[in-house]
């Protein structure tokens, strides 16, 4: 009897790995190939020819680990498909493309990314809020147009140093930002679901109060429930007319329609965005503003950050195999 | 009291002459339809020259101009200005340092992320609506990237602090090592490039450090490399510069400075891996305002004879 390819590669052995399931190849597989996972059995299902639910029915019944890139969103319909589920490890920086009161209902483990993206993440923050603020993509677009005269001046940016940056979401993420702009002379602020005990940038306990404190602000937590359109109209106001907005979380936190008015009416004085909330889709009215820089969600597509994610999905999958904690459980749901 | 006539040699901020007129009898160079004519007219009431990093009191302006007794320059860059006239004949220079540090230091680290993470190519990505037909490519991490630094002077140790902040191992290259730093000190700039990822140009234009960047150091930088300049644009050799960005022996480079602006070699406009700015290093609203308000507080000091504020000569 053939086994078909999805079932992998390693026919004798197959018995002796453990099998992990993958709805959708992680862009990781794209780099390393699946030599990286050689010590798994990897059940690809979007190699089947079979539509997912009978793929799933037939070949994942005892299958414990399901390894998921983030866009596929696993809900009840799925886990039902999937009975002996144990794990989930995510290679996606988010989170909310997992049921997470479902999961936890049914005592499944999800083990996140971890801090693995976190600096990748911070530098492209960082990047965006100086581009933003020195117009450096604007500046780039006016040279090789051939516009540059010295008679003429290319409108003057806005110093970085000194700004009140409001941070919100002091994950990880959060606090690898705070540090590299401390170290420009900014003035760190956040916001957080708690506050942190060993933290000393001042606390606000809402997004609207550190708004209006704020000359920027930095979205970094993840997207839930309550922090979907989070940063709405009024928060926008609040941050004001020289204010900057930096988006490196997801698109829907902020209240997009919302934004762009506010940038055509000049209630803002400018965004830097990697996340829309409807990528690949980006609001036609942002595409010749020079106020604005514009990021095709890459702020974890690095060499380094993929090779870092293999060795750090490798080490949970092992570590639950071998019943030892995971490196990077999902704590507080 | 005869009024003081101060000649301005081009544009470089409107708060600035704004401030010049209201207290002195400003000649604005720019608008005359004849220059020498203009300034053999006007020779004999100015009294004092603004300058920029374009456009400096050199040899021949100094000659034309007898009654000069300071040049005064918006940029902390002096270049431009013929400095061993100026002493032999006693004529006080002023330039701005430290108000404009941040500013450079900050742009360079932009420019640095800007060329690592592709985000001008990104951006255009999305312009163009590319991105609704595949994603973009991997960009290279910043974080980490050994950091060499050409003059560790304000700017450049200013660059080395926030460059820190992203874990990036630093050493640097100077006309003597700096005991006081940790950062790592190496004797030529060739070893400096062969030992750095990211190299950045942040030393003073001389005539020793013309062409600092020659092809040999590009080459060491080599095809993984990235070379920052917020310098002056002669501290690169800018025809070697293109052909190793073009020829893929040079990583990428970050230019805010070129050796004969406003031109900027075209070749480079094709590039992905380049990132091409107009001289803006200092260009924001509030530095520009410091130092206008440097430029006119050491022409006042000048004038009511105290001590000057930033003197150089």
């Amino acid at each position: 009897m053939t086994t078909p390819n999805c079932l992998g590669n390693h026919d004798h052995q197959s018995k002796e790995l453990s099998q992990v399931l993958v709805l959708e190849p992680p862009p990781i597989m794209k780099l390393h190939g699946d030599q990286f996972l050689n010590d798994f059995q990897l059940l690809k299902a979007w190699e089947s020819p079979l539509p997912l639910d009978q793929f799933l029915s037939i070949h994942a019944q005892s299958v414990k680990a399901l390894l998921t890139p983030g866009r596929y969103p696993l809900t009840k319909n799925i886990l039902q498909l999937i009975p002996s589920l144990q794990l989930v490890v995510t290679t996606s920086a988010g989170l909310n493309h997992i049921d997470l009161p479902e999961f936890q209902r049914r005592g499944i483990a999800i083990a996140s990314a971890g801090d693995v993206y976190s600096e990748d993440v911070a530098d492209m923050a960082v990047g965006l809020l100086i581009d933003v603020l020195r117009k450096i993509s604007a500046a780039d677009r006016y040279v090789r147009k051939g516009l540059w005269d010295t008679k003429a001046e290319f409108p003057l940016g806005s110093k970085l140093c000194s700004k009140r940056v409001g941070i919100v979401g002091l994950g990880s993420i959060g606090q690898e930002v705070a540090k590299r702009l401390q170290a420009f002379g900014c003035r760190i602020m956040y916001t957080s679901r708690n506050k942190k005990p060993f933290v000393s940038y001042p606390y606000y306990s809402n997004v609207l109060e550190l708004a209006a404190d704020s000359d920027v602000l930095i979205i970094c937590c993840g997207l839930t429930e309550q922090t979907r359109h989070m940063i709405n109209k009024d928060v926008m106001l609040a941050l004001g007319k020289e204010g900057v907005v930096i988006n490196i979380g997801r698109g829907a936190i902020i209240d997009e329609k919302e934004l762009v008015q506010c940038l055509v009416q000049r209630e803002l004085a400018g965004a830097g965005l990697d996340v829309f909330e409807n990528e690949p889709h980006v609001p036609r009215e942002l595409l010749t503003m020079d106020n604005v820089v514009l990021s095709p969600h890459r702020a974890v597509r690095t060499p380094e950050s993929l090779t870092a994610m293999c060795e750090h999905v490798k080490g949970n999958l092992e570590a639950f195999f071998s019943n030892k904690p995971l490196l990077s459980p999902v704590m507080n749901i | 009291m005869e009024s003081i006539g101060v000649l301005m040699l081009i544009p470089m901020n409107s708060y600035l002459e704004q401030e010049l007129q209201r207290r002195y009898n400003l000649f604005k160079l720019w608008t005359a339809p004849q220059k020498p004519q203009f300034i053999k007219e006007h020779a004999d009431s100015i009294r004092a020259v603004v300058g920029n990093a374009f456009a400096g009191a050199d040899a021949e302006l100094i000659e034309a101009l007898p009654r000069l007794e300071i040049v005064s320059s918006f940029s902390v860059g002096v270049d431009k200005i013929d400095l061993a006239k100026c002493r032999e004949k006693g004529i006080r220079v002023t330039y701005t340092p430290d108000v404009l540090t941040e500013d450079v230091a900050d742009l360079a680290i932009g420019l640095m992320l800007a060329v690592l993470r592709r985000l001008c190519e990104s951006d255009r990505y999305v312009r163009s609506g590319k991105w609704k037909k595949g994603d973009y490519k991997l960009t290279t991490k910043f974080t980490g990237k050994t950091v060499g630094i050409i003059g560790l002077g304000r700017i450049g140790m200013a660059i080395a602090k926030r460059a820190e902040a992203f874990n990036c191992p630093i050493c640097y290259y100077s006309r003597t090592g700096k005991p006081d730093t940790e950062y790592k000190y190496y004797p030529s700039v060739l070893e400096l490039a062969s030992n750095c990822q990211i190299l950045v140009v942040a030393c003073s234009l001389t005539a020793e450090t013309r062409h600092i960047v020659n092809r040999e150091v590009m080459n060491a930088l080599g095809p993984k490399g990235v070379l920052i300049n917020i310098g002056r644009g002669p501290h690169i050799d800018e025809p070697e510069l293109v052909s190793a960005l073009v020829e893929g022996r040079l990583g990428g480079a970050g230019l805010d400075v070129y050796e004969h602006e406003p031109e900027v070699p075209e070749e480079l406009f094709g590039l992905e891996n380049v990132v091409l700015l107009p001289h803006v290093g200092t260009a924001t609203v509030e530095t520009r305002k410091a130092m206008a308000d440097l430029v006119v507080g050491n022409l006042e000091a000048h004038f009511s004879n105290k001590p000057l504020l930033s003197p150089l000569v």
